[in-house]
């Protein structure tokens, strides 16, 4: 009796995952504000970034800040060599406060909202690929690695060229967006669907 | 008119404020309402971001949609009354291609992007902390390479700071109000066909 509730166990939801074709995001929970809704804020709030700070909203330099920090704490000399961060020396500036307050406005949203996680690992990813934390940080890193490296060869992310760009009718961010989105949707449909 | 490009804003916020700390605080307020829009909106959902590029769930390009069409209204009226400076970025075709294709790629992996990960922290979302350290390292990959891919991948198809209404050789004052129409239009049908 036992053997055959473990056996069912273990056959049950790979049975289950077969007979899906696939993941299916709705099956999790959506945003708490319409989308025009935030999409509007989010284009009011570029209007007062233009206006007031005279900044375009971007997030991915942050990262390639807070690298500059920890290079030049490791190899002050080297750091100072290379050519990013000669025409763009780490500093705690505009870019980086926006993106570590970034963080907080999360947290305000998610607190007020009843939204906290608190998980490392979300529900659709254990449904695809199991619940080893070690496959999730390799994936991730890999993701991190590569998004970072193309943001900067592209010159902005789905922020900087995604929403800013774009909304300045900038032909470099057009193309870009239109890349990234091409990127993403095979990888994602390989990862998710095809593999 | 001047070239409406180096006009700076006259008002009681420079665009070099004299208080680095004043400047600091606003960013500080912008980054806290964008992460706050980006949590409320759903788009700090690891489901909602893979949604998106698995063509399920629509809330990431009605949110980016809007947020151009609400931006760009605004921010090109501020800009052809001389009010704003724009911060147009270079067409280049090799590097926009290249790394556009990358950073999608990537971002299918991670499931969160540079800004909406961050938001995704501050809502306890912890597996993008190794995105985060990842973001950090290609970071560093870039710098690494900058003085050769400047000198390569980045020459090819440099087009420089070119915007769409010059490259189709149309009039801004045509094409700007058209476009918006355009991508309007756009997000009208988007809502009527999919679930979210």
């Amino acid at each position: 009796m036992k053997a055959i509730f473990t056996i069912s166990l273990i056959t049950l939801p790979s049975l289950s995952q077969a007979a899906d074709l696939g993941a299916n995001a709705l099956d999790y929970g959506g945003g708490a504000w319409s989308p025009f809704v935030v999409g509007a804020g989010i284009g009011i709030l570029s209007w007062l970034t233009f206006a007031l700070a005279g900044k375009a909203i971007g997030a991915s330099s942050f990262y390639a800040t807070v690298a500059g920090f920890i290079g030049m704490v490791v190899a002050p000399g080297h750091t100072r060599s290379l050519k990013y961060y000669q025409d763009n020396p780490p500093r705690l500036d505009w870019g980086f406060a926006f993106v570590i307050a970034t963080v907080l406005g999360g947290f305000l949203a998610a607190w007020s909202g009843g939204e906290i996680k608190d998980e490392w690992l979300h529900p659709m990813w254990t449904d695809r690929f199991g619940d080893s934390l070690l496959l999730r940080a390799a994936i991730g890193m890999a993701g991190g690695l590569l998004m970072a490296f193309g943001a900067r060869l592209a010159g902005g992310c789905t922020s900087g060229h995604g929403i800013s760009g774009t909304l300045q009718l900038s032909a470099g961010s057009w193309l870009t967006v239109i890349a990234m989105f091409i990127g993403g949707i095979a990888t994602a449909m390989l990862l998710y669907l095809w593999l | 008119m001047k070239d409406p490009g180096s006009v700076v804003k006259a008002s009681s916020t420079p665009k070099k404020g004299p208080a680095g700390l004043g400047r600091l605080l606003g960013a500080v307020a912008f980054g806290l309402c964008f992460g706050f829009l980006l949590q409320k909106g759903g788009v700090a959902k690891y489901n909602v971001l893979v949604g998106q590029l698995l063509l399920q769930d629509f809330t990431v390009v009605k949110v980016m949609m809007t947020a151009v069409v609400v931006g760009m209204a605004g921010v090109l009226t501020l800009h052809h009354f001389a009010k704003v400076n724009l911060h147009i970025q270079p067409l280049r075709i090799g590097a926009n291609l290249i790394g556009g294709l990358l950073f999608g790629a990537g971002f299918a992996l991670l499931a969160y992007c540079p800004g909406t990960g961050a938001a995704a922290l501050g809502q306890g979302s912890w597996d993008v902390l190794f995105g985060m350290a990842g973001l950090v390292i290609g970071s560093w990959i870039y710098a690494e390479l900058s003085t050769r891919l400047q000198a390569t991948v980045e020459k090819w198809g440099d087009k420089g700071k070119v915007t769409l209404p010059e490259l189709f050789h149309l009039p801004r004052s045509f094409f700007i109000p058209g476009f918006i129409l355009v991508l309007g239009v756009c997000l009208y049908i988007l809502d009527l066909y999919t679930v979210r």
